[in-house]
């Protein structure tokens, strides 16, 4: 019974996720009885009758009450039925899977290379504060974050594919490539996230470094004679494990929503270029799927950071 | 205080605040620097630097030197008023939570992070699918996010400031709301909401030009940085950079910002290296 605490921590949290998805699905769904008008004039247009309007609307289900229609609309998000998309009239659910496992291999892509490189980074710039190579990163990273997305993208593009012809400038492999090629034709967008993601990261873990060498026991350990080696493997690292998982986690919830735009200008196939393209022809309920994964997932990561943090730190427990 | 002998600033602040200047000077005075019209069609698509056009022309036969400091006062002036906007409307909120407490604060503040925890970029989208895209509207949505962002750092700064005894000494006094707000509580707070600004002002202005990159931002013919590589991006495939150099102010600016930003903290923080 030694793990109860963290156990029923653990369900704690998880029930305040569900909570706030159960609100922000509430939400994602209220948003739309904002319109002024419905889907139903909105789709049609000036030009429809009453008559068509009211079919569609009856077609839609939209003479019901928007509380009837809201547990509907869940009951059918819980089983996997997301509707049908009003741009197309395809099944929305058939629409996001493929799109989905993309966007997840993009942003996976991107994390296996910039987690370990940034947190390396970071620590170095760290311990050696002041130096050279500290405030070269400094500067490095600074502009990184500072710089758009799709400045980024583009200048990669310009050189590696354009100038050098090293890699494809569209990244769709297509349904059936091998491991290597999908590698090979994603490497340019997830080089832009790893970019973008590790100069966030990398300078989080090098603040919660700094401020970890600032505290006391770690004076203490030095005083008392500890190697360098030992002073950082024993007294600062399980400390900094909890900074750092959280760190990763924030940067990885950011991922998820930076791939809309490098999506869109590699031209591959993920739930970002979906729900871009769905925006712009306002159809609403693709965009509420998205929406409600992009949320999930981001919910989920932040929900993990802070178990995983609490799990590596048990002062945590006991915050009042 | 006395003043900051100049030497004591780091040559990337004095970069910052010289980049800045210029924009803000390009912005103010942009029908007199620029050479062409915003919207005038002015030669062939896409002609190449020199002779009449410096930069160049657009996928339209604009001149591309006059809609980049046209775009200077466009986008950074839009910018500008939603990050105020989101600072006006967010710190208040902020301090009103942190003052009155109680059940205005429970609802603000769970409501703030109910907000939050959408990622910004995705509720941006919605409710730009459901309002539609206009610049009030993209102002309005814009100002909206960011200000739960003010929110809470305004709320977590007054906290510690209103816990102090001469809040509470002018409570006892029967001072009013404002007077607490104003007199007491701002002061105090001000250096830090002012490093937010310049922080909050940049990702305004990267998140609405990534919505005009995306094609739901302000929309054409208003020059604008964002929507610029958009329309021009087909030219990076033929290795011109003129495309880019909309997206290279933004960088610049943005640069600048946190640069000034950093070294404000810095100072603030009092650490010495």
């Amino acid at each position: 019974m030694t793990l109860h605490p963290l156990a029923f921590m653990i369900l704690k949290r998880l029930a305040l996720g569900l909570v706030t998805l159960l609100a922000i699905s509430l939400f994602i769904f209220l948003a739309i009885e904002l319109l002024p008008g419905d889907i139903a004039e909105e789709v049609l247009g000036q030009s429809a009758t009453p008559e068509t309007v009211a079919a569609f609307r009856r077609e839609l289900g939209l003479d019901q009450p928007a509380i009837t229609r809201y547990l509907a609309w869940l009951t059918d998000v819980l089983h996997g039925d997301f509707g049908t998309s009003l741009a197309s009239g395809r099944e929305i659910s058939e629409l996001l899977a493929g799109r989905f496992a993309n966007t997840l291999f993009l942003a996976l892509y991107a994390a296996a290379i910039s987690v370990p490189l940034a947190i390396g980074l970071g620590l170095l710039a760290a311990l050696y504060r002041g130096s050279w190579f500290d405030r070269t990163v400094n500067i490095a990273t600074l502009s990184s974050i500072s710089f758009p997305e799709y400045f980024v993208a583009y200048i990669l593009l310009l050189f590696f594919s354009v100038k050098w012809g090293l890699f494809p400038s569209i990244a769709d492999f297509g349904s059936d490539a091998s491991l290597g090629t999908m590698l090979y034709r994603t490497f340019l967008p997830a080089l832009t996230l790893v970019l973008v993601v590790t100069a966030h990261m990398m300078r989080m873990t090098r603040a919660a470094i700094i401020n970890l060498l600032a505290q006391p026991y770690i004076e203490m350990a030095r005083l008392k004679g500890a190697s360098p080696a030992r002073v950082i493997l024993r007294h600062a690292l399980p400390n900094a494990l909890a900074p750092i998982i959280n760190v990763v986690a924030l940067n990885l919830a950011y991922l998820v929503t930076g791939v809309v735009i490098v999506e869109v200008v590699f031209v591959y196939p993920g739930l970002g270029q979906l729900m871009v393209d769905s925006v712009a022809k306002r159809d609403i309920p693709v965009v509420q799927a998205c929406c409600l994964i992009f949320a999930g997932i981001y919910i989920l990561l932040n929900l993990s950071a802070d178990v995983l943090a609490i799990a590596t730190n048990p002062r945590l427990m006991h915050r009042k | 205080m006395t003043a900051i002998s100049l030497r004591s600033v780091p040559l990337t602040a004095i970069f910052g605040i010289v980049v800045i200047a210029a924009f803000a000077l390009t912005g103010i005075f942009a029908n007199l620097l620029a050479p062409y019209g915003e919207t005038q069609i002015v030669g062939m698509e896409f002609e190449p630097w020199g002779g009449d056009f410096v930069l160049g022309t657009d996928s339209l036969g604009r001149d591309m030197l006059s809609r980049l400091i046209y775009g200077a006062r466009n986008s950074i002036g839009i910018a500008l008023a939603t990050t105020i906007i989101a600072f006006v409307v967010g710190a208040a909120l902020g301090l009103l939570a942190a003052v009155l407490g109680g059940w205005i604060d429970q609802a603000l503040s769970r409501f703030v992070d109910l907000m939050i925890a959408i990622p910004g970029l995705v509720f941006a989208l919605l409710l730009l699918s459901i309002f539609g895209t206009s610049i009030p509207m993209l102002i309005l949505i814009i100002s909206v996010l960011e200000l739960t962002r003010v929110f809470r750092l305004a709320r977590a700064v007054a906290m510690d400031i209103v816990v102090m005894d001469y809040v509470e000494a002018a409570r006892l006094r029967g001072e009013g709301l404002w007077w607490l707000v104003r007199r007491e509580i701002l002061p105090n707070i001000m250096a830090p909401l002012v490093a937010e600004f310049g922080l909050r002002f940049c990702f305004v202005f990267l998140a609405i030009s990534a919505l005009s990159f995306l094609g739901l931002g302000i929309q054409p013919p208003t020059a604008d940085w964002g929507s610029m590589v958009r329309d021009n991006a087909m030219m990076i495939t033929f290795g011109d950079i003129t495309p880019l150099l909309p997206a290279a102010c933004i960088a610049l600016l943005t640069v600048s910002i946190n640069f000034v930003v950093d070294w404000m903290l810095h100072r603030a923080s009092g650490l010495k290296d």
